[in-house]
């Protein structure tokens, strides 16, 4: 079996100390193969956010490892942490966390911007990832002026841009209805079913999380149920 | 992220809340435009001491006289005696000061000083009047220069000294009287001057114009001709005829020329060296340099006042940036899950202040630059006439450059904490929104 594109053992996540010592993860193991879509599922303030910061590299567990491709990421520091970020991850976040006043194009181009490519390539590949997403004629469009599907549409294209191994979907329809809803799904699921991205969606909706592969469920920081073990 | 993009990206954020960008901006203009004006004055007024000094004598001139025993004219000594040598002073001293004439005896004896280079009398001639044939004839004072001074000249040029013609210089309010249209058409022309020589009888000697000169306050010769060499020794011999031959060679002072490169110890040794042979060397710094310190120091206290200015523009960059980090919080987040260092963030903040700095300042300089010209150019038709030559506020480029610097390193230093706030800022913390 080839190695998985994530692996987390023992995941212990807390927060503050002595009396006000909050435990958000308590322990939880799973391993993730490339190109799976995986919906981690929970209630509000189970742990399914404080886990995707941490499969994302954005939090450090308390305790237990994780291992991105079979590297332990403990031992990945500064800038290589931040190398390893941007060229591996791609987020779509509820809220969008769209610059208002900038152009979708330089929306889309900011992590391409991040890592330091040159301007003329960044226009290049941010116009195709619009193309893809069909928003190539809203690239000269200030962010603030979209729908939210096309908000949507330009977070998926800022994911996109710098050909992520993994996308980490936060609550993608959360703020859509469910018509534009629909449409964002279709695009996330073809994305994982065409270019082979793993799909890593955090959700409370269950329809959304049906539509993927396996579905961890996370309650009171602990891993209660992975369809992928049930199968095995 | 590379630095130009860093750098195009942190200009673009100033735009992005304008009213308070502009604000902000407008607070560092009040300082910049201060700091600006205080120092343009401060290199106004010290160029034309400059000027002057180069005017009054060249660095490496003292002017020589030899002390008189009374000093003072009224001392509480009870009346002065008499000395034959004593002639009245032409420059050093109070009004009725004298000083003991230089002989040639006394010339050989400065020449002997050790670190004297070279010694040359100052021939003192008074004129009775000048007169350029349109039948006014105007009291005129002779002036002379040593080598290494200059005049400040409108036209013409300076009195050539290798000439056996004879030349001379006139200031620029005869020109008017003596009936030439203007200072270029006087260039050229000859004008006579009447001297008395000893026997009382008048002596008519005709000298033509080569320059027209400026009357600055200091200048070497103020309302004074300046003439050549060759005019010089001609109105000295004039005016000493009938004058027993022992007796010509009489001066007031006399130039004692010393080492350019002498260091301030060494000029200070050397007038201690022509006191012990009992006379006084005043250099042309001795006379400015008091002058030029209180101006300093009018200046360092203004510049003072737009420093404070500058501080307090600077806390309103903290507060521009500050709320700036506040609003952008998320947007700090997520670059920094994209991958962006916190060094990044920071340089990416505090190139903003920066920026903000430069523009405010820029803005200043600019602004600063236009009212100073304006005010010079007012001001030496009006309050400044009688002082020609000066320019109240003028800017030197190398100053200016500083100017705008300090102040972008102020607003550096001034963004340097809302920076590092939006460093130390925890992606996961900034992205939470349950």
């Amino acid at each position: 079996m080839t190695t998985p594109i994530i692996s987390i053992r023992d995941v212990h996540r807390s927060y503050g100390r002595g009396q006000n010592r909050f435990d958000a993860l308590k322990g939880v193991s799973f391993d993730i193969h490339e190109g799976e879509s995986v919906a981690i599922v929970g209630k509000s303030g189970s742990g399914k956010s404080t886990l995707m910061h941490i499969l994302a590299l954005l939090d450090a567990p308390t305790s237990g490892s994780v291992e991105l491709e079979g590297v332990d990421t403990s031992t990945l520091r500064g800038r290589n942490l931040n190398t390893t970020r941007n060229r591996t991850f791609g987020f779509v976040f509820q809220q969008f966390f769209l610059t208002a006043n900038s152009s979708v194009l330089e929306n889309v181009t900011l992590p391409m911007k991040i890592a330091g490519i040159g301007r003329s390539e960044r226009k290049r590949r941010g116009m195709s990832a619009l193309e893809q997403l069909e928003l190539d004629d809203k690239a000269k469009s200030k962010a603030v002026n979209l729908s939210g599907g096309q908000k949507q549409r330009t977070v998926i294209a800022r994911a996109l841009v710098n050909n992520p191994r993994i996308i980490f979907a936060d609550e993608p329809t959360g703020n859509l209805d469910t018509a534009t809803g629909a449409v964002v799904e279709d695009i996330l699921f073809n994305l994982n079913r065409e270019n082979g991205i793993t799909l890593i969606v955090v959700t409370h909706d269950e329809e959304l999380a049906s539509r993927c592969d396996r579905r961890i469920l996370v309650r009171d920081g602990l891993l209660v149920e992975d369809s992928a073990a049930l199968v095995a | 992220m590379k630095t130009l993009d860093l750098i195009g990206t942190a200009i673009s954020n100033t735009f992005r809340s304008k009213t308070r960008t502009i604000l902000t901006i407008l607070a560092i203009f009040v300082g910049a435009f201060t700091l600006t004006l205080t120092n343009g004055m401060g290199t106004g007024i010290n160029a034309y001491i400059d000027d002057t000094v180069s005017g009054v004598g060249a660095s490496d001139v003292m002017t020589v006289t030899k002390a008189s025993d009374a000093g003072l004219g009224a001392t509480d000594s009870g009346p002065i005696e008499y000395d034959p040598d004593a002639v009245a002073s032409g420059q050093v001293g109070p009004p009725g000061a004298t000083v003991v004439a230089l002989t040639p005896d006394d010339l050989s004896v400065l020449s002997d000083i050790d670190g004297v280079l070279d010694v040359q009398a100052t021939k003192s001639i008074s004129a009775d009047f000048i007169d350029a044939g349109n039948g006014s004839k105007f009291v005129v004072g002779v002036g002379s220069l040593v080598a290494g001074q200059s005049v400040v000249l409108t036209a013409g040029s300076g009195p050539d000294k290798s000439s056996d013609a004879l030349q001379l210089v006139l200031p620029v309010s005869y020109v008017e009287p003596l009936g030439f249209d203007s200072d270029s058409a006087a260039v050229g022309e000859t004008v006579t001057l009447a001297i008395t020589d000893a026997t009382r009888t008048q002596h008519f000697v005709d000298a033509a114009v080569v320059g027209v000169a400026e009357e600055s306050i200091a200048s070497p010769a103020g309302a004074s001709v300046v003439p050549n060499d060759a005019l010089t020794d001609e109105l000295f011999t004039t005016q000493n005829i009938g004058v027993p031959t022992d007796e010509v060679e009489r001066y007031a002072q006399a130039s004692v020329w010393f080492s350019p490169d002498a260091t301030d110890e060494q000029i200070t040794a050397l007038q201690d060296r022509l006191a012990d042979e009992g006379y006084t060397g005043t250099t042309v710094a001795d006379q400015l340099g008091a002058v030029k310190t209180v101006i300093d120091g009018i200046v360092l206290v203004l510049n003072a006042f737009a420093v404070i200015a500058l501080l307090a523009a600077s806390f309103g960059i903290v507060n521009t940036l500050l709320m700036s980090v506040q609003e952008r919080t998320r947007e700090i987040g997520l670059m920094k899950a994209m991958g962006m260092g916190s060094g990044r963030v920071f340089s990416l903040f505090s190139l903003e202040a920066a920026f903000i700095g430069f523009l405010g300042s820029a803005i200043g300089v600019i602004a600063a630059i236009l009212a100073g010209t304006g005010i010079s150019a007012a001001l030496s038709g009006s309050l400044l006439a009688d002082l020609p030559g000066l320019t109240l506020i003028a800017f030197d480029p190398a100053s200016v450059a500083v100017i705008i610097l300090v102040v972008m390193l102020i607003a550096f230093l001034a963004g340097t904490l809302p920076a590092a706030r939006a460093a130390k800022a925890d992606p996961v913390e900034s992205l939470r929104y349950e």
